[in-house]
């Protein structure tokens, strides 16, 4: 039989195609777990083979098995099964399996990898990331790619740009690509680069702007081109007013969360102040006792309902409010009462009183700060624009404390305790003439200002340090919100509160939080020189005395 | 004058007030240096340190029941002139270290460690104690005058008072607390080695710092008892009693008010001035407004309004102190928070009225 030469291409084409196919699908088949393999073989170009058709292939399972071989992580045992380690390098896992295993008992071989390995690993993990069908995954390595160099994976990310569906990461991955192109040699691509940053760019790429602009010795710009130098100086401007605007938006919030906060611990104080004209120094600690419920809460949860753990900051409520609410009766009958019209002799007791609260905690509980945990719902935040995060926890609080606030005023305005509340208020004589049992009214409302206190210390304690003195840090503040806010009225407390906190945070970064503080009690002191009862004082024309 | 200050005790009560003081800088120094070391009598050299900051707080205690206890202003921030009058006294001894320091810098130690090159302008003149003096004598009166001021002219009292300047005690300990404020920050001043030229170590220049304190506290006590017996303590205690009737019968209480509160926070600075070189160091943590409400709870224990009790007040609560930071330091708060309660709830005349009044029951018993 002849076959002729051009059959012989034929044959020879389809015998190769045959066996090319034969060899992918080999791969396909035998597959990654083979490939995978490799890694820990002995032969450093068998690796090196391997990451880079690991690379190719797509599949994100090989990424941890990568990046552990990367940060050494990485043991072959003498089955030749591949175990990785965790960050302390006490416990492993099989890396096909996920099973644990046991290190003791296994005798275990370190692949040897150098620098050149390392960069096809950051290669192939960053390609694989890159086409990750999971945009998490995708975001993430977008992220990481912007906090280092990554000038030998561009082509790569060009490619990714243009699959890319989602504007959040083809954002990122412009950004990527237009610090890379800064320090390109084509002017266009500067140009345009510099363009991107100005459009998208936050504060992290002040510098590298700053770096065009600079001078050398001689007081000669590095870079000659004034259309670039003029471009980036432009786009430090932008992103500064940027930043500027993303700043006071996050003042705005953080004094709002601080103003909620001090809107708690002062509620309680503005209100039995005004009502018995007596200044509570152990309300501060009403906090702390909130906050150390919200703890024991907490512990009995982990300790007998773990699986609905999530939920005791729910459960927690009622009893921080009640206990709060109870240990300020006690002291209100026990102690208070009988120091009527003697507000000074009050101040001093109370503060006996928080004497004892304290050191009580600090032999119960340890003079150490306890963990409050958040639950998952509550951690993490919300973006709300590049850099600035609001974290749940705090938008949770601004939320309970617009809650609790308005439940106050539910109850002072429409219920009949409330009514009798704002009678004594008033007039206590006067009141109590017209058959109200103004020591009654005491009582609750002593309960009251004290539960809400204890509110607030369930607050705080999703966000700050528990500890003994947890109160004094906040007590000096509530007082100033009631000195700036007035008594007896809610809205002056809260326009005190928030007044308060918004100004503090807005003053921190100018002057520094000592003195920002320092500057906010200076300005307390000259306010009330103008209006000595208070913002919001109520009208009367009764003589105080 | 001289006759007028005559009838400010009777005579048993002159007698009385001179032996006290005989007995704290005549006898004791003695004690000191003729009772034989194993003996009961001795009293040792270390005592002295404690009794002259006693002596201190006794003055403080003075200067607080002048404001409180006659006038019924309560000022939660005394702990402010007290570090005042102190601060000037330790920049003074800062000064007078020269290079002795771990730097042997002309700077104090602080500075270098900041990486300061030179004084501030605050701690110009602090070499000369002449200078010192004066700033010791000016600055804490004057404060308190420009604070007091504004706050009574727009006629803060009671409670919104004492919070106020709890707040002012707070945000001074706040500036204190900086370094840049330039006043050691958190560790304050120490490490003092002489003052006067005379060594800060050497048992004789520590008695002689307590006799120097027994005298000016003798002194003020004098006083202060002329300022509440005179026509002007008079008013004060109307103004304690009801300012409103005060005002309205033609006095302007605003005077009064101010000039009691600039002469107490005049001793409290001199207190403080006093205290630093027999303590050693002062530090910002004498601002803190629980510091302060002690000074009131020390008055409040010997008895308001009178000035023996406030002076036997000081040393009972830091007696106390000592005692129980020694033995049962868990459970010194427990009694302090207690002694808050007690007194405020059953003996609002302190010591001194459950003693005037078992002299009264007695007098009865004796009568019938």
């Amino acid at each position: 039989m002849k076959i002729s030469g051009n059959s012989k291409l034929v044959f020879a084409l389809v015998v190769f195609l045959t066996m090319g196919f034969f060899l992918i699908s080999t791969v396909e088949a035998n597959d990654f777990e083979i490939t995978l393999k490799d890694l820990g073989n002995k032969s450093r170009s068998k690796i090196k083979l391997a990451v880079k058709a690991l690379g190719n292939m797509g599949n994100p399972a090989a990424i941890p098995v990568m990046e552990a071989l990367k940060e050494k992580r990485l043991r072959i045992s003498d089955n030749d099964a591949l175990i990785i380690l965790n960050e302390a390098k006490d416990k492993g896992h099989d890396a096909l399996t996920g099973q644990p295993v046991e290190l003791g008992s296994l005798n275990l071989r370190k692949p040897r990898i150098n620098n050149a390995v390392r960069r096809l690993l950051s290669t192939a993990i960053g390609k694989l990331k890159l086409f990750s069908d999971d945009p998490e995954i995708r975001l993430s390595a977008a992220q990481d790619l912007l906090k280092r160099s990554s000038n030998n994976l561009v082509e790569l990310i060009e490619k990714a740009l243009k699959k890319e569906t989602q504007d959040e990461i083809r954002n990122l991955f412009l950004l990527v690509l237009a610090k890379e192109g800064l320090n390109s040699d084509d002017k266009s691509k500067r140009l345009q680069s510099i363009q991107t940053i100005t459009n998208l760019g936050n504060n992290d790429f002040k510098t590298a702007l700053e770096n065009v602009l600079e001078k050398n010795e001689e007081d000669e710009f590095l870079e000659s081109d004034s259309e670039i130098r003029d471009a980036a100086s432009n786009a430090i401007a932008k992103i500064e007013k940027r930043q500027f605007f993303k700043n006071q938006a996050a003042n705005l919030f953080y004094g709002l969360s601080l103003g909620s906060i001090l809107l708690l611990a002062a509620l309680g104080l503005a209100i039995t102040f005004g009502l018995m004209g007596v200044i509570n120094m152990a309300h501060g600690e009403m906090l702390m006792l909130g906050a150390y419920l919200t703890f024991v809460v907490q512990n009995l949860f982990k300790e007998y309902l773990p699986g609905y753990f999530e939920l005791y900051l729910i459960a927690a409520i009622p009893v921080s409010f009640l206990g709060s609410a109870l240990v300020g009766i006690i002291l209100e009958r026990g102690i208070i009462r009988h120091l009527y019209g003697r507000p000074l002799e009050t101040l001093l007791a109370t503060w006996g009183i928080s004497l004892i609260l304290i050191q009580t905690i600090r032999l119960v509980f340890g003079a150490q700060n306890v963990e409050v945990a958040n639950p998952s719902f509550l951690s993490g935040g919300v973006e709300v624009m590049n850099g600035v995060v609001f974290p749940y926890s705090r938008i949770a609080i601004i939320i309970f404390v617009v809650g609790v606030v308005i439940s106050i005023w539910m109850l002072l305005q429409k219920t009949s305790l409330g009514l009798q509340v704002r009678a004594v208020t008033q007039n206590r004589e006067m009141a109590s003439c017209m058959g109200i049992s103004t020591y009654k009214v005491d009582m609750y409302t002593f309960g009251l200002g004290s539960g809400v206190a204890g509110l607030g210390g369930l607050a705080l304690s999703q966000i700050g340090n528990v500890g003994p003195e947890l109160g004094q840090l906040y007590i000096v503040d509530s007082f100033m919100v009631v000195v700036l806010g007035g008594v007896g009225n809610i809205a002056g407390t809260v326009a005190g509160a928030l007044s308060l906190g918004i100004f503090n945070k807005f003053l921190e970064p100018v002057a520094g939080a000592v003195l920002g503080k320092i500057i906010v009690l200076v300005l307390i002191i000259v306010v009330i020189q103008k209006r000595p009862q208070g913002l919001f004082a109520l009208k009367g024309r009764m003589v105080d005395n | 004058m001289i006759k007028q200050i005559i009838k400010l005790h009777s005579l048993k009560g002159w007698l009385f007030t001179f032996s006290l003081l005989g007995i704290a800088i005549v006898l004791l120094p003695l004690l000191n240096i003729f009772a034989p070391e194993d003996s009961f009598l001795h009293i040792p050299d270390y005592m002295f340190s404690l009794f002259g900051k006693y002596l201190c707080y006794a003055l403080v205690a003075l200067a607080m029941d002048l404001i409180w206890g006659y006038t019924g202003v309560l000022s939660l921030g005394h702990g402010v002139f007290f570090s005042l009058g102190g601060y000037a006294m330790g920049m003074y001894l800062m000064r007078s270290i020269g290079k002795e320091g771990v730097y042997k810098s002309d700077l104090p130690d602080f500075m270098v460690f900041l990486d300061w090159k030179e004084l501030p302008w605050y701690w110009w003149g602090f070499d000369s104690f002449i200078f010192t003096f004066f700033v010791i004598l000016i600055l804490p009166g004057l404060f308190a005058f420009i604070f007091g001021y504004f706050a009574f002219k727009s006629r803060i009292k009671g409670v919104y008072f004492a919070i106020i300047t709890q707040a002012m005690t707070y945000a001074l300990m706040l500036l204190f607390f900086r370094n840049n404020t330039g006043f050691g920050g958190n560790n304050g001043l120490t490490d003092f080695k002489r003052i006067l030229g005379y060594s800060l170590q050497e048992p004789s220049t520590k008695m002689s710092l307590y006799i120097l304190t027994a005298v000016v506290l003798f002194f003020f006590y004098v006083v202060a008892r002329f300022v509440v017996q005179s026509k002007v303590g008079r008013v004060l205690t109307a103004i304690r009693d009801s300012e409103n009737r005060v005002m309205f019968s033609g006095y302007n209480t605003l005077n009064y008010k101010l000039a009691i509160w600039t002469i107490s926070a005049f001793i409290c600075g001199i207190a403080g001035a006093l205290y630093v070189p027999q303590v050693g160091i002062v530090n910002p943590s004498e601002m803190q407004p629980s510091n302060s409400i002690e000074m009131a709870i020390w008055v409040a224990v010997g008895g308001r309004g009178t000035l023996s009790g406030a002076l036997v007040g000081a040393g009972l609560v830091n007696g106390a102190k000592s005692w129980f930071t020694v033995a049962a330091p868990d459970y010194w708060l427990y009694f302090l928070g207690i002694l808050f309660i007690v007194v405020t709830l059953f003996f609002p005349k302190g010591f001194v009225g459950i003693f005037s009044r078992l002299r009264i029951k007695r007098k009865g018993n004796q009568n019938g």
